[in-house]
């Protein structure tokens, strides 16, 4: 993934999921919650925040989420749990899932990056809601989403 | 990427957390987003953007999201409006659909279902946009500057006319009264090399023959008894532009062999005048009547036609190509719209169908007033048969009675005194075209008080 984004990957221990996003009706994680509280502890040489979370995540208005950014923001959490075969009563495929965590996680950060959704299919910013689509769409962005992630990058250094 | 014009939506939602949530998941997806926690509010921030789309929670405090929505639709009726709620009973989404909902969500939403629904959304946008302008470029095609046509005879007439336009040639344009004669003209006029030289048109109807003379070639000072001063002539005022002259078929024989003159000689004398004037402009000539038959009958010189003639043009009548109804009733209510400040967006089927009916022997023209009666009249903001008025037939005229034409006679006298013989604008005020008022000035035998320019 590092390749991808042209950077260093560092792997940060693991915190607590705050205990407050959790929504007792709907057996979820409100994701927005989780996105503070990773904020308060952004190393200070880190140029985004990716979360990784097992747990199933939600926002209000949503029955649920893959993942959320900060549109041109910091951090970007996303969840394994729909992306497993076993949450569709099928058998587990660890490939499978690395690969769509990469997509998810990509695409995630793509939006801290500033991108929103691509029509692409070949992108892999294009939307995706359900685990089809995310394997549908491609494993990079396209030259489009490119440019427009190194402008922005490059005004956010400038700024 | 694309570089597609974005998609503006509004959410209106008491909950902080469902405007927060729904607004960043929406700006992901690239569109724009405003939210705000309430109807009123929601009414404030309306008139400051082109809205495509609006989120509306159904329960609000105040102004309920069903109340919001018939508040909307009534200054932007297009609007198309998502009502979301948390509870969800049949009932209030009848409800909410009945009243013009586009969809009905009830949260929590599928991510799919409104990413999809926004999708369909913006996809029809995108069809409606494109219609509008296919719409455009189509209609560009069938317009010649003010005429407007699908017909393949006038398509071939518009192409022509372009042609026609940089040739400098004379060109004989026939066709009833009203079917657009001097449109025509000006298009060839707009179209050819001369067009920002002046473009003068005069008609040759009922005017005596001394005062078309003077019309048209001038006079100099004491030429005739009130030619107090020097008067230049439409050949003058069209030069290095063009004259366009209408009614050709009703001049006289002597005017006519004066015409053929200048037009061979390309030079003319104002009417007491010694001097020769080059002309250089380019003539249309224009008639209702059939030269040919004129020519028969002795009342028109075929050598005159013949030079008149070398390019001709006929214009069809209007029942001859009904399929322009429906196309010049659209321009029309589009031009009426604009200048009296209304806005009538269609017409009924019952009485387009009315007015593909109808013979229409004023032509276009004709059709322009009915539309324009109709406009002035319509109730709501569609035309319906009963806005339609289409004039009394030649035989209900004939059971007129002789006082109501006495009073016909009257008023067109008192119109004309009104206008001081200004026969465009006594023609305008009365409703009817100048042709039709020269056919009554004639008919009834009016005369200006003390003019007529004696040689």
């Amino acid at each position: 993934m590092g390749d991808c984004l042209m950077a260093t990957v560092r792997i940060l221990p693991s915190i607590p999921i705050p205990p407050e996003s959790y929504e007792a009706r709907r057996n979820q994680y409100y994701s927005t919650k989780i996105l503070k509280e990773m904020l308060g502890g952004v190393p200070q040489d880190a140029l985004k925040l990716l979360g990784v979370t097992d747990k199933d995540l939600c926002i209000p208005i949503l029955t649920y989420v893959f993942g959320e950014a900060q549109v041109g923001g910091m951090a970007a959490v996303v969840s394994l749990a729909r992306l497993r075969q076993e949450h569709y009563g099928l058998t587990p495929d660890r490939p499978l899932l690395l690969e769509r965590l990469r997509k998810e996680s990509l695409h995630e950060l793509g939006h801290t990056f500033g991108l929103v959704h691509c029509p692409s299919r070949a992108c892999v910013m294009y939307l995706s809601n359900t685990v089809v689509d995310v394997d549908i769409r491609g494993r990079d962005y396209c030259t489009g989403c490119r440019t427009v992630m190194a402008s922005n990058t490059a005004a956010g250094r400038r700024g | 990427m694309t570089m597609e014009k974005k998609v503006n939506i509004m959410v209106v939602d008491d909950e902080e957390i469902v405007r927060d949530s729904l607004t960043s998941w929406l700006e992901e997806d690239g569109y724009r987003v405003e939210s705000v926690e309430s109807g009123r509010k929601a009414l404030e921030r309306l008139p400051e953007r082109e809205w495509d789309l609006m989120l509306v929670d159904l329960k609000m405090p105040g102004m309920d999201g069903i109340q919001l929505m018939d508040e909307v639709h009534k200054t932007a009726p297009e609007m198309l409006v998502i009502i979301m709620t948390a509870y969800a009973t049949v009932d209030t989404a009848v409800k909410a659909m009945k009243k013009g909902a586009y969809d009905y969500f009830v949260k929590p939403f599928n991510p799919d279902d409104i990413s999809l629904t926004i999708r369909k959304i913006v996809d029809h946008h995108k069809l409606v946009q494109e219609n509008l302008f296919l719409r455009k470029e189509l209609k560009k095609q069938y317009q010649l500057r003010d005429m407007i046509s699908k017909n393949e005879r006038m398509l071939e007439i518009f192409d022509l006319a372009r042609t026609v336009a940089n040739s400098g040639s004379t060109v004989l344009i026939q066709g009833e009264s009203g079917t657009g004669k001097e449109l025509l003209a000006r298009a060839i006029h707009d179209a050819s090399p001369k067009k920002d030289e002046p473009f003068i048109s005069g008609s040759c109807a009922s005017l005596s023959e001394g005062l078309l003379e003077s019309e048209l070639f001038g006079h100099e000072k004491g030429a005739f008894t009130g030619a107090t001063n020097i008067h230049r002539g439409k050949f003058e005022l069209a030069q290095d532009g063009t004259l366009f002259l209408d009614e050709i078929g009703d001049i006289s024989l002597k005017l006519q062999m004066d015409l053929l003159r200048v037009l061979e000689q390309k030079e003319f004398r104002r009417v007491g005048g010694s001097e020769l004037i080059a002309v250089n402009s380019r003539i249309l000539a224009a008639t209702n009547t059939d030269l040919k038959k004129a020519i028969e009958g002795g009342r028109f010189r075929a050598d005159l036609y013949y030079r008149l003639n070398v390019i001709s043009i006929h214009i069809p009548p209007l029942r001859e190509r009904r399929e322009d109804i429906p196309l010049l009733v659209d321009h029309f209510i589009e031009k009426f719209n604009i200048e009296m400040g209304k806005e009538i967006r269609g017409i009924s089927e019952g009485a387009v169908g009315i007015l593909i009916g109808n013979d229409w022997p004023g032509n276009a023209r004709e059709l322009r007033n009915v539309i324009e009666r109709a406009v002035v009249v319509a109730k709501g903001n569609i035309i319906t048969e009963s806005d339609i008025s289409l004039p009394s037939t030649a035989s209900d005229a004939a059971h007129r009675t002789k006082s109501l034409e006495e009073i016909e006679k009257a008023h067109i006298q008192v119109v004309l005194k009104e206008n001081q013989w200004n026969i465009v604008r006594s023609a305008h005020a009365l409703g009817i075209d100048r042709v039709t008022l020269y056919n009554k000035i004639k008919k009834f035998g009016l005369k200006k008080e003390g003019a007529a320019p004696k040689k």
